[in-house]
């Protein structure tokens, strides 16, 4: 268990591109801190550097209190769970999990009780003897999940492992790794492109976007209060409404007919960005703003509502017992929860 | 208001079905029948032949039917000393040959995986370079550069050697070729698993692809030993010495030696005796291997 620091940690590619741009993060001990972002934003890389397959290009990386720029994987008392598993298919579980021991020079003996445990742990008792092929996909990512387990190591590296397994069995794995990590209290890095993953696993967020790191913070922070345009349209779904607005004597106008009940933030330009999410928005008001429904999504729990608002693209979700229709009706704006971005750099107000 | 009704379509009668004949299959058949005949009549006949005494098959070559001289032949084409200086007997050649086929196999096998190892797993700088320079000896077999082949052997030393006889054939372009196509299927993350279990470039090699490529190797032992066995060139060439032939070769030279000194009725009984022992060996490597060899070239296990 240790804590694991990256200070200005970059990532250059011999052809000059610059897959992670300084990065620095401190993961204190124990916790789950999830990497999100859209594919090839550098979250991979990044996890790839900490586990050692990938060279740093800059910066010192320390797990515990040792730079371990210059280790081996191997050295760095790490485990990772791959999204394909990797197991070795022409192996036992019990060999699979115990090969790393093997080639520390652990005693039989100990590699017999260490895979037990996990074995154990994992509920994969009964399948010490098969080989991968012959197991399902759920019980493959176990195998995985147990490889990483019997080494007893510093910090658990997951790269997406969730990603190969169906629906319905990925929100079952999900609560798992999150009960294992917890109960085992090791220090976690996962990666995701799943921003719900990414809400319900994690301590801590770190959300990555062409390789820059645009915010780190708990998925409630990231939730109530994104840093930039970015964050807040990826992390949330349906995503956050973001609305171009004009200032005009203090007023927020979208066109000619629209003008936001909302009071513009002071010292802006003549233009801003207007963040809503969608259910925050409620059905109904005094007919000061018109939402022109075009589609009615339904969702079961709830219902999406999308169309046109001041002629931008607007969506709001009402509960499944609220009545929804296509067409021009009233909608009421929450004066309290209304974000402000910089429409040219994107960032929050 | 109307019921559902549940309709049964009546199936027409079984027996009837079965007891059509089925022309495209008797014609299948057919084809294979035949094809397997013309394919197993001369072994047959030679078979049949060996049971004759020499004189007779000088006289009226090949023969149908068995006579009483099977077991003499047989036994000395297999244990009688041969040859000009009576230094080879048959079992001597076979034992030649399976030096030869499997020193051969095995050391294709060998070097070609681990060549295909080095161009794959490791950030060699003219590794597609050095590939393709491998590639394209498939263009220069053996029997375009034998003279500088035998050139080298000979300033060696290695002139009627085993070590001689294996090690021209062994740099194998086909085997490098398929063990790299093989190799690159492997997903990568494989790798690195093995790398944070600790596992270094020979564990890797060791441990984890020589078991995930066993079928693949099956498949070109198979290739490899029939394609050492069969050699009849090299050997030729590069073994003078009658205790180092091959069965292949060594047939002929009986037949040749025999009837060379003069009076004697060459021994064909004999000759054809060693030729049906020489079918023996690749045949069973490949009824032994068969269903590996087609899951080395169909199906991958990965």
């Amino acid at each position: 268990m240790a804590q694991v620091t990256l200070d200005r940690v970059r990532k250059t590619y011999p052809n000059g591109f610059e897959a992670v741009q300084p990065c620095s993060v401190k993961i204190p001990d124990g916790e789950l801190v999830v990497l999100v972002g859209p594919s090839g934003c550098g979250k991979s890389t990044l996890l790839r550097m900490i586990a050692g397959l990938e060279d740093i290009t800059d910066g010192a990386l320390s797990i515990g209190t040792d730079v371990v720029n210059d280790k081996d994987p191997a050295d760095r008392n790490i485990a990772m769970v791959f999204q394909n598993y990797a197991l070795y298919p022409h192996m036992s579980v019990a060999k699979n999990m115990g090969y790393g021991l093997k080639n520390r020079g652990a005693s039989k003996a100990e590699i017999d009780a260490k895979v037990q445990e996990a074995a154990r742990i994992l509920n994969l008792g009964d399948y010490l003897d098969r080989r991968p092929s012959q197991l399902s996909g759920g019980q493959r990512q176990r195998v995985a999940m147990g490889r990483a387990i019997v080494r007893d190591p510093e910090l658990f590296l997951f790269d997406e492992p969730l990603s190969n397994l169906d629906a319905k069995l990925r929100n079952q794995m999900r609560i798992e790794i999150r009960a294992l990590q917890q109960r085992l209290g090791v220090t976690s890095v996962y990666v995701t492109h799943d921003q719900v993953e990414a809400m319900t696993m994690a301590d801590r967020i770190i959300v990555l976007n062409a390789g820059r790191v645009e915010q780190i913070g708990t998925p409630t922070e990231i939730y109530e209060y994104p840093a930039s345009t970015f964050v807040a349209g990826f992390m949330g779904a349906p995503p956050m409404n973001l609305l171009t607005a004009q200032i005009f004597e203090g007023a927020l106008k979208l066109n000619e007919d629209t003008v936001l009940p909302i009071t513009a933030p002071a010292g802006m330009g003549h233009k801003v960005l207007v963040g809503l999410r969608p259910e925050d928005v409620r059905l109904g008001g005094d007919g000061s703003v018109l939402f022109n429904v075009e589609i009615v999504e339904e969702l079961g729990a709830n219902r999406l509502l999308h169309g046109k608002l001041g002629g931008q693209d607007f969506s709001l979700s009402v509960g499944k017992d609220e009545a929804a229709r296509t067409g021009v009706q009233p909608i009421t704006l929450p004066v309290a929860r209304v974000h402000f971005f910089d429409p040219d750099r994107g960032t929050r107000i | 208001m109307t019921d559902i009704t549940e309709t049964h379509v009546t199936s027409p009668a079984p027996s009837r079905s079965t007891k059509r004949i089925r022309w495209s299959q008797v014609f299948d058949h057919t084809i294979l029948c035949t094809g397997a005949f013309f394919m197993l009549f001369p072994v047959l006949l030679v078979l049949m032949t060996t049971s004759f005494e020499d004189a007779d098959i000088v006289r009226n070559g090949l023969q149908f039917g068995f006579e009483g001289q099977m077991l003499e032949n047989f036994d000395a084409a297999m244990f009688e000393a041969a040859g000009f200086s009576k230094a080879i007997t048959g079992t001597r050649m076979l034992m030649n040959s399976l030096i030869l086929g499997f020193g051969f196999a095995i050391g294709k096998i060998v070097i070609s995986m681990m060549a295909a190892y080095a161009i794959v797993y490791f950030r060699l700088r003219f590794a597609t370079f050095a590939f393709w320079i491998i590639f394209t000896t498939l263009l220069l077999p053996l029997e375009v550069r034998i003279l500088p082949s035998y050139e080298a052997i000979q300033s060696l030393g290695l002139a009627n050697t085993y070590s001689g006889l294996i090690i021209p054939l062994i740099a194998s372009a086909t085997g490098t070729f398929f063990f790299r196509q093989f190799f690159r299927s492997i997903p990568e993350e494989l790798v690195e698993a093995a790398r944070i279990d600790g596992a270094g470039p020979i564990k890797f090699f060791i441990d984890i692809l020589v078991p995930l490529s066993r079928t693949m190797i099956a498949a070109i032992f198979i290739i490899m030993f029939v394609y050492g066995w069969n050699q009849y060139l090299w050997p030729t060439l590069i073994t003078t010495d009658e205790g180092m032939f091959t069965l292949v070769r060594g047939i002929k030279q009986i037949v040749q030696v025999l009837s060379q000194t003069g009076a004697m009725i060459p021994e064909y009984g004999k000759a054809l005796a060693l030729s049906l022992i020489a079918m023996i060996p690749p045949v069973l490597i490949v009824i032994f291997f068969q269903s590996w060899f087609v899951k080395g070239l169909t199906e991958s296990d990965k």
